[in-house]
């Protein structure tokens, strides 16, 4: 990890209140970007991973609380920032693509004038030169004949075209974090494949720091430096791409990686991870919330999960890992 | 092998553009009715066939015409021309409300994408499965009961889930349930549309094990439609690629995905990330489709977004051709040759 993290989180926890009980969603969460780097959250839906990209952009639902933990960028806690504080740094210094872009744009304004809002809120220019502005960033992101499409309203395009609107806007500014809660999801292989290699130059154009969320373990092989894993609101492991492919320590990730379909010959070699998400409404919940899923449970797992050590890179929530190189390389698969 | 299901230059065309309302109908009335309407070719004079048992996948992007394929071959909707053979019996002959209360319907069955959103959320379980049951097999009282506990047992479905309603049930078990509805009335063909597309890759595994064992045990043939290669490469013995209302290659899946003829299906298998790369260079499509609303009979529907295209391709439609050994591998491309494996 590089010194100047450009967002860190520490020991994130939140919860939700609902009619029956409450459903402490995340517990502990503890994860650093740093400037320029590109991480991965994975996970299983009902893993946290969206919930974490709520807390830190404030956006959650009424219904939840951060109980604990700080969000850092630079020197703003944004857990504690005033919604004032908030306002100015949300579109300006971070920005987010959300799954759908059909529901989270607009319908009902044309997409030049979306991406001109976000401008002139954040962008130091002149309410007459925004327009212009937008349809520059219409054309950075690809879209054809953008002079046009600004006029267009979201349901006139396509769901790429959406998707690029979508980034379009949050890019606006030039935040120096990216959060992309599964930007592709919904879309076609091919376009998956445009849409993130647009989100990956543009990074590295901007210099941006991205988080990008997603539970398909192998397009965050794919574009990024760093996977954090997250099972039931906790951090399992958090490790360099590589490392974690070539050598998971937790048997969660290790379950995860063989159910994924890509590097088998036969559905026969897949394997389901056994057993389901605890309910996260119960009191009683053992502090390793795997542990009852686990295939490698012992008598230690009942004591608090071991904390992240500062300085090392290859993080793993579990007091009996998997030995070192337990799993051979991935195979390299044929197709 | 014998063929199951026989579809011979299936068209669907729709026509856009005509307005609802007294005054659009009165105005087509006098400018010569809906045929003188543009019409988007959803599915363009595409034939294959599938063979008993045999599991036939299909891929292509949103808006490529697959699920327009697959509700004409479910009988769901009316094809504009062509044949749909299923053994002996031609379905296309007749309109598709009719064709709901046919002795027939019990034998082509779909999956649909989203369980949770195509099973009805009055019904439970137990009456989602019934369902069929009671309008296709006219079972009544303990008959019935039995076949629905055996369908859901068979698909792995807990006996005690069947009173539960779809937002009570996890995805998984949605999932089983859409699929037990679809098995219980003994169907020859069943059509799975992105069966698994909403879950996890944890719980897809399981549905694809089921699936396969089904299979087995029921000897069912399966048309299975996705856009996720790899699984349609572990679950598929042959494969279909479908591009704006076009078949432009076809094959065995595992001859296909290693040596893709069409620059399409190059760039679809390229474009799947894969746990063992990381970036590196791969081949990338730009554009936007060509527009399906009455296409040039005589322009490549690829070109345009074709890394290869040259003016043949704005001239002449390439037709299907045979490659391979046993001829099984057919593309529609000019340039297919280059791309054949160096021998």
């Amino acid at each position: 990890m590089t010194p100047v993290p450009a967002l860190s989180v520490e020991g994130l926890s939140v919860e939700f209140r609902t009619r029956s009980g409450i459903v402490r969603a995340l517990d502990n969460v503890s994860f650093a970007v740093a400037k320029g780097e590109t991480i991965a959250l994975v996970g299983e839906s009902g893993s946290g991973k969206s919930v974490t990209a709520y807390a830190v952009m404030g956006i959650l639902d009424p219904a939840g609380r951060v109980s604990a933990g700080r969000a850092m960028l630079g020197d703003l806690d944004l857990l504690s920032a005033s919604p004032k504080a908030l306002a100015d740094v949300r579109g300006r210094k971070i920005a987010m693509i959300f799954q759908n872009p059909r529901t989270a744009l607009n319908p009902i304004r044309t997409v030049g004038k979306q991406i001109a809002d976000v401008l002139i809120r954040h962008g130091n220019i002149s309410r007459h030169a925004a327009p212009a502005q937008a349809v520059e960033m219409l054309r950075a992101v690809g879209i054809t004949d953008p002079s046009r499409r600004a006029k267009a309203y979201p349901f006139e395009m396509s769901g790429g075209m959406c998707q690029r609107v979508m980034i379009a806007i949050a890019l606006a500014a030039k935040p120096s974090l990216l959060i992309a809660d599964e930007p592709t999801t919904g879309l076609d292989v091919t376009t998956q494949a445009v849409i993130m290699d647009l989100v990956n130059d543009l990074a590295k154009e901007l210099g941006m720091a991205t988080i990008f969320i997603t539970h398909d373990l192998a397009l965050a092989g794919q574009r990024s430096a760093r996977i954090v894993v997250m099972h039931a609101g906790h951090v399992v492991e958090n490790a360099p791409t590589r490392e974690l492919f070539e050598n998971p320590r937790h048997p969660y990730t290790a379950e995860l990686i063989a159910a994924t379909p890509d590097a088998a010959q036969s559905l026969d070699e897949l394997a389901a991870v056994p057993g389901m998400l605890p309910d996260l409404r119960r009191t009683d919940l053992p502090p390793c919330r795997y542990s009852e899923r686990c295939p490698r449970k012992l008598a230690a797992c009942a004591q608090p999960l071991p904390q992240p050590i500062p300085g090392t890179t290859h993080f793993v929530a579990c007091w009996n890992p998997l030995p070192e190189h337990a799993l051979s390389a991935p195979k390299v698969s044929a197709a | 092998m014998t063929a199951l299901l026989d579809v011979a230059d299936v068209s669907k065309v729709f026509p856009v553009g005509a307005g609802p309302g007294a005054w659009s109908r009165l105005k087509r009335r006098f400018t010569g009715g809906v045929e003188t309407l543009p019409k988007v070719y959803a599915v363009d004079d595409v034939s294959f066939v599938i063979g008993k048992g045999e599991t036939v996948g299909l891929v292509g992007e949103s808006g490529c015409g697959k699920s327009t394929l697959v509700r004409a071959l479910t009988r769901l909707i009316d094809v504009s021309d062509g044949s749909i053979k299923l053994g002996e019996r031609e379905l296309s002959l007749k309109a598709a409300r009719v064709f709901a209360r046919d002795r027939d319907r019990a034998r082509i069955q779909m999956v649909f994408q989203d369980a949770g959103e195509s099973v009805n959320p009055r019904f439970n379980a137990f009456a989602a499965i019934a369902d069929p049951l009671r309008r296709l097999r006219k079972l009544r009282g303990k008959a019935l009961t039995e076949r629905v506990e055996t369908v859901a047992s068979q698909c792995g479905l807990p006996l005690q889930l069947l009173s539960r309603f779809p937002h009570q049930l996890s995805g998984g078990q949605r999932a089983r349930v859409g699929i037990a509805r679809a098995i219980a009335v003994t169907p020859e063909l069943l059509v799975l549309d992105e069966p698994t597309a909403a879950l996890d890759v944890s719980v897809q595994v399981v549905i694809l094990q089921l699936l396969q064992r089904l299979k087995k045990e029921l000897g069912m043939s399966y048309l299975f439609v996705s856009h996720d290669l790899s699984v349609v490469r572990l679950l598929c013995d042959r494969v279909l690629v479908m591009y704006l209302g076009k078949i432009v290659e076809s094959g065995p899946a595992g001859e296909v995905f290693e040596h893709p003829l069409h620059p399409y299906t190059q760039a679809l298998v390229a474009a799947v990330p894969r746990l063992d790369e990381n970036g590196g260079e791969r081949l990338r499509l730009s554009g936007e489709p060509r527009s399906p609303i009455d296409p040039d009979p005589n322009v490549c529907r690829f070109y345009g977004r074709c890394p290869r295209g040259t003016d043949l391709c704005k001239t002449k439609m390439p037709a299907l051709r045979s490659f391979g050994v046993r001829e099984e591998h057919q593309v529609a491309c000019h340039f297919a040759e280059e791309f054949l494996p160096k021998v």
